[in-house]
């Protein structure tokens, strides 16, 4: 369809983006990849009077080391990061999960600030996000400050983004020890959102699993760590009987939706499935 | 003097029949270079945008277009009111039965709406953006009433009304008895007698033909007459209906299909959208064209299948089956359109499927519905029999503890009994069912997965594994007229084709069969090069222009190689019969001792004497050397009309992996080998088996259109409206047997909707047979790993799915791709 009639502005810096969207005032948008944008707008869901569009401003893009994180802009495209060394060397987690969103196309405009910003509980990195304590740095008129993924993801497609505040950076930490990374994806077809999506990311300590950090996707209005099955993981033997019963807890205090492709109890079959798989996965060991 | 290269007369090109020739019309389509109706700009054109209901049934209290019409560059707004008198009625060709219901079925809604995306009103603007804007300040007041969702319900006791002014909500009930049409024994007496009765009760979900091109017209004001380009399978067809609506004279009006990106039966219709346009165009004498969005077409353009099926059938405990049995509820949705009741009638005879069954009784239903009307969908009535009956099959073979294979060897037609007159009465043309599944078991190895699946199940494997069949057989070549009109359908069977000889030996060729993605102009190039000896390239092929190609009858049904490739063989023919009369003049000598070979007459036994019938094109032109009496034209035009269908057959196997964990099932090998008689171009009709799998695969795996109980349709977009991709579908190993059908001249049975009709059964039965052992014995479609987790875990069929569409996009449901938001539906209230 086509969108409501809007105004457009295309800035070349943080700064100049920032002073756009003020002047646009409450009805501003930002506009990054587009690929979640641009079809709500199209189906008349949003219609905002300015948009802001990222893709000129070239100090967002891209990904770097800073001392024992890695920073990943927020305009950085999703095939960016799907092929970029940093990310495979300290996140493959990351890198694993883009490969699995929608298609070559959507992912060569979509990026992955966009994706976090955007918040969609079927989305498949902000579980990501999560698993791996990202630090979202956000940059309004009164400068940046750096918010923990735990507080970012505030509720169905909102995050702790004020409306006059652009993301421009995210922050992984870089993992210190044997790491193994898995994301195990549900869908129905190839370039479909998650149904049930677990990100884990698991450090191994003399065949015992010392850490396991276990991300849901779509198990409730906003990405959730499996905490229960953390902890039954945390020191545990790196064997099949273990993961399968810590497994058990994943959909311990998640709150997911009925849908087309599941029902809640269905999902949270899934996320005791998947998660046990993921785990497995990341674990290194055979399922 | 020659307009062609001289070429010895004895080497003439190599048989283009048979050849896997590349599309010659597929750079241009692929390309979009080329003329898509919405391509169109004319000067001064006006764009039409559509203001369709929320609500499935409601009175229209009012409609307030104040705002609208004063809207920046709105040019009029125009609702039922302003067309109530001229609008007519959304014919319908197949009056199933003399007292069928018609509800009528106005183009916008009057007094009031029956289903959501109904239009209400219709905007005129000078762009297509300035329209949409302004369908948001169409004001309009509904008094909401009981909606109709459920077949079941609604011919139930004391059901609520899906019309306000019918007292019923069942359109017509049509039965065919073998017993009382004397092509069978009397059917419960064959039931009393049976050893084994199964019933079943099998459920075709709705689907949408989701063709890749959206809908478009564009209608052209001239004089007095008009000129409509449209996005669709059937322009001979349209200018028929819309002159008898309107009251446009027929000869005053021009239909083009220009190149159209697919329809699968769904722009095989007279839509309610091309009549406004061109009452539009008749009321404000300008251009005008409407482009629906996708939202739009996948709630207002015609949906397909939507039936519950229950069967029963009988046998005696040696597997010889004694009967059959089918009582259909048919959901025709709100209205009638085209052919919307004669799609389970054509179904009516496919039930038997390749059967020797003594008895059958076939009872039918339409039902209306506060839902988007049904009509044709690739296979049209044949997909839901074939599917009954290779499901009701593997149930019998259970119940008698046999061999599903088995089963059906004991019952199918044998290679040596056709012609075969079947309890239906259909008289089956030929084929050899044992060889064709030979070969199909071959191609998938067979041997080796049932071995596997023994293994997977011994060691109680997570992902277990299955196999299913489908040993399908089909009518196509649509169709004999004399059928058509016992049925009785509106219209006849035939096909036209007339061949035009140009003067410098090129050819055209124009069929009333009009394309819509299948590959006509390749095919019939190929033919036409063989019968006239010219060489492909020099062969045109015209089509879907009513002042082009004057007389015709389109494409559906598997029937344009069949029926309008024949014509064209036909006048291809009469063409080289009227060249042997000039070529015997200019030679000087007798009609009877020339020989055409490769395009060229010559005198028998006198070598070096020769002339191409290129050559007798221009001197057919020239005319100035001619025999005496005959006219100067060696153009012809052909009429075919088939004295009976044609009956592709084949037999599919699927081998399905089940993963019991997840309910996840995925398809590990699928084979099939298919008889569509003589092959004109094994690339088209690989490409045919291909999309047709995709289609009936998706209709197990994928696909479902969804209703809540408000009757808002919440697959309202490609995310919830699953159409695989080819990242979702398995490789395909396909082979062909040929036995050619005798009833045209190229041999050719029809390949467009046999993979569609095959597949379905075949992968439900595959998924069966994996879960089987764990008491699961049926499965709603589509298959979705929730559904299939559920049977296994749960018990039962799967059961119903949430209604509500998934969350991606904030939740794709807006008012304006689906509903109405109420407490009670899925849209949730608050939206
Ligand atoms: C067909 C299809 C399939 C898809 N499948 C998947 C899938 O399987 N998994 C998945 O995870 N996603 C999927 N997506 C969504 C895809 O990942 C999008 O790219 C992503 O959700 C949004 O990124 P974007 O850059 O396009 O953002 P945009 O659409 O431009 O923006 C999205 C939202 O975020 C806001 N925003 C963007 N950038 C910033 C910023 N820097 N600061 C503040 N706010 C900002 C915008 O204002 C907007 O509200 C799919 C999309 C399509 C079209």
């Amino acid at each position: 369809m086509i969108p409501a009639a809007f105004e457009y502005v295309r800035p070349s810096t943080v700064d100049e983006a920032l002073r756009a969207l003020a002047d646009g005032g409450e009805d501003a948008k930002i506009l990054a990849g587009g690929q979640s944008l641009i079809p709500v707008m199209r189906l008349r869901l949003a219609a905002p009077s300015t948009v802001v569009d990222l893709t000129r401003v070239s100090e967002l893009r891209g990904v770097r080391e800073d001392g024992d994180a890695l920073v990943i802009g927020a305009m950085t495209t999703h095939s960016d990061v799907v092929s970029d060394p940093l990310i495979a060397q300290h996140a493959p987690l990351i890198a694993q999960a883009t490969e699995t969103v929608a298609d070559r196309q959507v992912r060569h405009r979509g990026t992955f600030g966009g994706a976090l910003a955007h918040a969609d509980p079927a989305g498949d990195l902000p579980a990501v996000a999560l698993a791996l304590d990202a630090e979202f740095v956000l940059a309004g008129a009164g400068g940046r400050r750096t918010v923990p993924a735990r507080e970012f993801f505030v509720d169905y497609l909102t995050t702790a983004l004020a409306e006059d505040e652009i993301l421009v950076e995210v922050r992984v930490p870089k993992l210190a020890g044997q790491w193994g990374m898995h994301y195990e994806k549900f869908n129905r077809v190839a370039q479909a959102w998650s149904i049930v999506a677990v990100a884990a990311a698991v450090r191994r300590e003399d065949g015992h699993i010392a850490e396991a950090r276990i991300g849901l996707t779509n198990m409730g209005p906003t990405p959730l760590r499996a905490t229960a099955t953390e902890q039954a993981l945390a020191g545990a033997t790196a064997g099949a009987d273990a993961i399968a019963g810590a497994a058990a807890h994943a959909a311990e205090g998640t709150a997911p939706s009925d849908d087309l492709n599941a029902k809640a109890d269905y999902r949270e079959h899934l996320a005791r499935v998947l998660t046990r798989r993921a785990v497995t996965a990341a674990a290194g060991i055979q399922g | 003097m020659t307009a062609v290269e001289d070429r010895p007369a004895t080497a003439g090109p190599a048989k283009e029949v048979g050849q896997a020739r590349r599309r010659k019309e597929d750079a241009r389509l692929i390309t979009g270079k080329t003329t898509w109706t919405d391509n169109l700009v004319l000067p001064g054109m006006l764009h039409l945008a559509v203001v369709r209901s929320p609500f499935a049934h409601a009175k229209i209290l009012a409609v307030d277009v104040e705002a609208a019409r004063s809207a920046p560059n709105v040019v009029a707004v125009l609702t039922g009111q302003d067309f109530k008198e001229e609008q007519g009625s959304i014919p319908c060709a197949w009056p199933v039965t003399p007292d069928m219901v018609n509800p009528g079925h106005p183009s916008v809604a009057v007094e009031e709406v029956n289903h959501v995306g109904e239009a209400v009103a219709v905007i005129v603007a000078r762009s297509k953006a300035a329209a949409q804007d302004a369908v948001e300040l169409v004001d309009v007041d509904y008094h909401p009433l009981p909606v109709v969702v459920d077949m079941e319900r609604a011919t139930g006791a004391n059901p609520d009304l899906c019309h306000d002014h019918l007292d019923t909500n069942e359109s017509f009930r049509w039965i065919f008895d073998a017993g009382e049409a004397g092509t069978g024994q009397n059917t419960d007496e064959a039931f009393a007698a049976a050893d084994v009765v199964v019933r079943r009760r099998f459920v075709q979900q709705r689907l949408i033909p989701a063709f890749m091109e959206p809908r478009a017209t564009v209608v052209q004001p001239q004089g007095d007459g008009y000129t409509m380009w449209s996005s669709t399978q059937v322009p001979h067809i349209l200018r028929i209906m819309l002159a008898m609506i309107t009251g446009v004279p027929e000869h005053k009006l021009r239909v083009i299909a220009p190149d159209v990106g697919g329809g699968f039966g769904g722009k095989l219709q007279v839509t309610p959208e091309e009549v406004l346009t061109l009452l539009v165009a008749r009321k404000l004498g300008k251009p005008v064209k409407w482009t629906e969005t996708r939202s739009e077409s996948l709630m207002s353009a015609h949906h397909g299948r939507d039936q519950i099926q229950h069967i029963e059938i009988a046998a005696d405990r040696e597997g010889n089956v004694k009967g059959l049995k089918v009582h259909l509820l048919a959901d025709m949705g709100a209205y009638l359109r085209l052919v919307s009741p004669g799609v389970p009638i054509l179904g009516a005879f496919m039930f038997p499927g390749i059967y020797k069954f003594p008895a059958y009784r076939f009872d039918c239903q339409g039902v209306f519905t506060n839902k988007t009307p049904t009509d044709a969908y690739r296979g049209a009535g044949r997909p839901e029999a074939t599917f009954a009956i290779e499901r009701i099959m593997d149930e019998l073979a259970v119940e008698l503890d046999m061999d599903p294979l088995e089963l059906r060897r004991k019952n199918w037609i044998g290679a040596q009994e056709f012609p075969f007159t079947t309890v239906a009465g259909l008289e089956y043309d030929s084929g050899d069912y044992d060889e064709a599944t030979r070969q199909a078991l071959e191609l998938l190895g067979y041997d080796e997965l049932r071995a596997e699946q023994q293994r997977r199940r011994e060691t109680n494997d997570p992902v277990q594994l299955g196999i299913g069949f489908s040993t399908f057989t089909e009518m196509c070549g649509l169709a004999p007229s004399r059928v058509l009109g016992s049925h009785p359908y509106g219209a006849g069977g035939w096909e036209h084709a007339s061949i035009r000889m140009l003067p410098t030996g090129k050819v055209e060729v124009v069929t009333g069969s009009t394309p819509h993605g299948q590959g006509h102009e390749t095919a019939w190039s190929q033919l036409v090069a063989d019968e006239l000896g010219v060489p492909f390239e020099d062969v045109e092929v015209l089509h879907g222009d009513t002042a082009i190609s004057a007389r015709g009858l389109d494409t559906y049904g598997s029937r344009s190689l069949v029926v309008g490739g024949a014509a064209v063989v036909n006048a291809a023919q009469k063409v080289v019969a009227k060249a042997r009369t000039v070529a015997a003049h200019l030679l000087e000598a007798s009609e009877e001792d020339l020989q055409f070979e490769g395009g060229t007459f010559s005198v028998r036994g006198t070598p070096g004497t020769g002339v191409s019938i290129q050559e007798l094109a221009l001197a057919t032109f020239a005319a100035h050397n001619f025999p005496e009496g005959v006219e100067p034209s060696l153009d012809a035009d052909a009429t075919f009309d088939p004295v009976n269908f044609s009956f592709p057959h084949g037999t599919h196997v699927c081998a399905m992996e089940v993963d019991t964990e997840t309910g996840r099932v995925s398809i590990r090998k699928y084979a099939c080998v298919d008889d569509v008689g003589k092959i004109v171009n094994p690339l088209i009709v690989e490409g045919q088996v291909h999309g047709g799998l995709a289609q009936g695969i998706a209709q197990a795996l994928y696909e479902e259109a969804v209703y809540d109980a408000d009757g808002n349709l919440t697959t309202g977009t490609f995310v919830d409206y699953l159409v695989p991709s080819a990242a979702d579908l398995p490789h395909f190993d396909t082979a062909n047997t040929v036995h050619e059908a005798p009833g045209n001249p190229i041999g050719a049975k029809g390949v467009g909707e046999a993979g569609c009709i095959a597949s379905t059964p075949a992968v439900v039965n595959a998924a069966l047979d994996a879960v089987r052992h764990l008491g699961v014995s049926d499965i709603l479609m589509p298959l979705t790993p929730e559904r299939v987790w559920r049977a296994i875990h749960q018990g039962g069929d799967g059961g119903d799915r949430a209604t509500a569409g998934t969350n991606a996009y904030g939740g794709a449901q807006t008012e304006t791709t689906t509903g109405v938001s109420t407490p009670e539906s899925s849209l949730g209230g608050d939206r």
